[in-house]
């Protein structure tokens, strides 16, 4: 129940996208394509279960020995650069198809702060490495959630007749604002607070 | 002071202002805007980190190989986060809790990063620490303005004073997440309605 408890909360009531407000540039940089959106969760998903185990071994069997927990901060950003690149250097030796579909969203993920902030929250709420795990996929599910809605709406609205100060980005904030408003109505479920 | 500093200092306060004019930087502005204490602390931080980091790659700028700059500016950069997290603990720790994890995501603010590549890199010190002192600010009142906003309309306070009469009902919606996402979505459409030229 635990464990359901933290994949429900991190995909829908504690949204990460709509709720907690991580990784908002390629929320609103990617998402005028649907099939954009669909490749980046992909890649979202796959480097954040991969950033999420890597850190949190990190930080339990190095940093905390050694107390050198000051040093999280650096530590993390480059290793979760380090593990961007090797990833990508791993998919275009070995998986061309999937390399080719991923394109330039895997080397944008460096800067995905859903990222590390994933990384972070698995170290500040205690978490041990299989809660780590269901909370990672938790968030990164609720990452694709939002991002397939958000795109799917903005390709309709791209044909409406928006008012001219309205077109482009703050359009887009105020679909983000009633997805987000939505959301809102899924908190308190199962007793999980926002 | 030369008109050029003056140039490099106001460029990021106005012309390029990084929330309303870039759209970069949105997930701090949008995630501790809800009173304007928060607001301002994140944005002060930030302009630490910005100012700092943008001084130090721009005086190694001549010994920084091309190849590997981005990992020592997200070396630099990190230094002086991992500095402005613990120095908020220790002298505002009520602000550094409200803050939680926004504090050393500032590491991954694509403003920081975008300066020290943008101008840094290519500008001598002292037009760099003053490109990062506007940008840095600019930034501030950018979140200052937005949480004074959703304060005083979402809570009837401001920095934590009673401004609203007392029959003002608050309106709660903009505390909460969705009124962030309305509130900037408005202001940039204002934004437009006055800068953009009718076609």
């Amino acid at each position: 129940m635990r464990l359901f408890a933290i994949f429900f909360g991190a995909m829908i009531v504690n949204n990460i996208l709509l709720m907690r407000f991580l990784g908002l540039c390629s929320f609103f940089g990617i998402s005028n394509k649907l099939e954009n959106a669909v490749s980046m969760t992909w890649a979202v998903t796959f480097v954040m279960a991969m950033a999420s185990l890597v850190t949190w071994g990190l930080y339990h069997f190095l940093l905390l020995p050694l107390g050198l927990v000051f040093l999280r901060t650096a530590f993390f950003i480059l290793v979760i650069a380090a593990l961007v690149q090797l990833v990508e250097m791993y998919m275009k030796k070995n998986a061309p198809g999937l390399y080719r579909a991923l394109g330039i969203y895997l080397p944008l993920i460096t800067t995905n702060c859903a990222i590390l902030a994933v990384a972070f929250l698995n170290i500040d709420y205690g978490y041990s490495l299989l809660e780590s795990l269901v909370y990672t996929v938790g968030v990164s599910g609720g990452y694709g959630v939002a991002i397939v809605l958000f795109a799917s709406l903005r390709e309709r609205v791209d044909k409406a007749p928006v008012p001219e100060a309205f077109k482009g980005y703050p359009i887009a904030f105020i679909l983000a604002g009633l997805l987000s408003l939505a959301f809102m109505g899924f908190a308190g479920m199962f007793g999980i607070q926002l | 002071m030369k008109s050029s500093d003056w140039k490099d200092f106001t460029n990021g306060i106005v012309r390029e202002n990084p929330i309303f004019r870039l759209l970069i930087g949105l997930c701090p502005a949008l995630a501790v805007s809800t009173s304007a204490v928060d607001a301002l602390g994140m944005g002060l931080a930030t302009t630490f980190v910005l100012a700092a980091s943008n001084g130090v790659i721009s005086l190694l700028r001549t010994l920084i190989p091309p190849d590997l700059r981005i990992p020592i500016f997200i070396v630099v950069v990190s230094t002086f986060v991992t500095a402005a997290d613990y120095l908020m603990l220790a002298f505002f720790p009520a602000i550094h809790r409200s803050l939680g994890v926004f504090v050393p995501l500032i590491v991954v603010n694509c403003i920081v990063l975008g300066r020290a590549e943008a101008f840094a890199y290519r500008n001598e010190v002292r037009a760099s620490l003053l490109d990062g002192l506007g940008m840095g600010l600019g930034f501030s009142l950018a979140l200052g303005l937005l949480g004074a906003l959703r304060e005083v309309f979402g809570a009837g306070t401001l920095f934590g004073l009673a401004v609203m009469p007392a029959s003002y009902p608050p309106l709660l919606l903009l505390v909460l997440p969705p009124g962030a996402f309305l509130l900037i979505g408005l202001l940039i459409a204002g934004l437009n309605r006055f800068t953009r030229r009718a076609p």
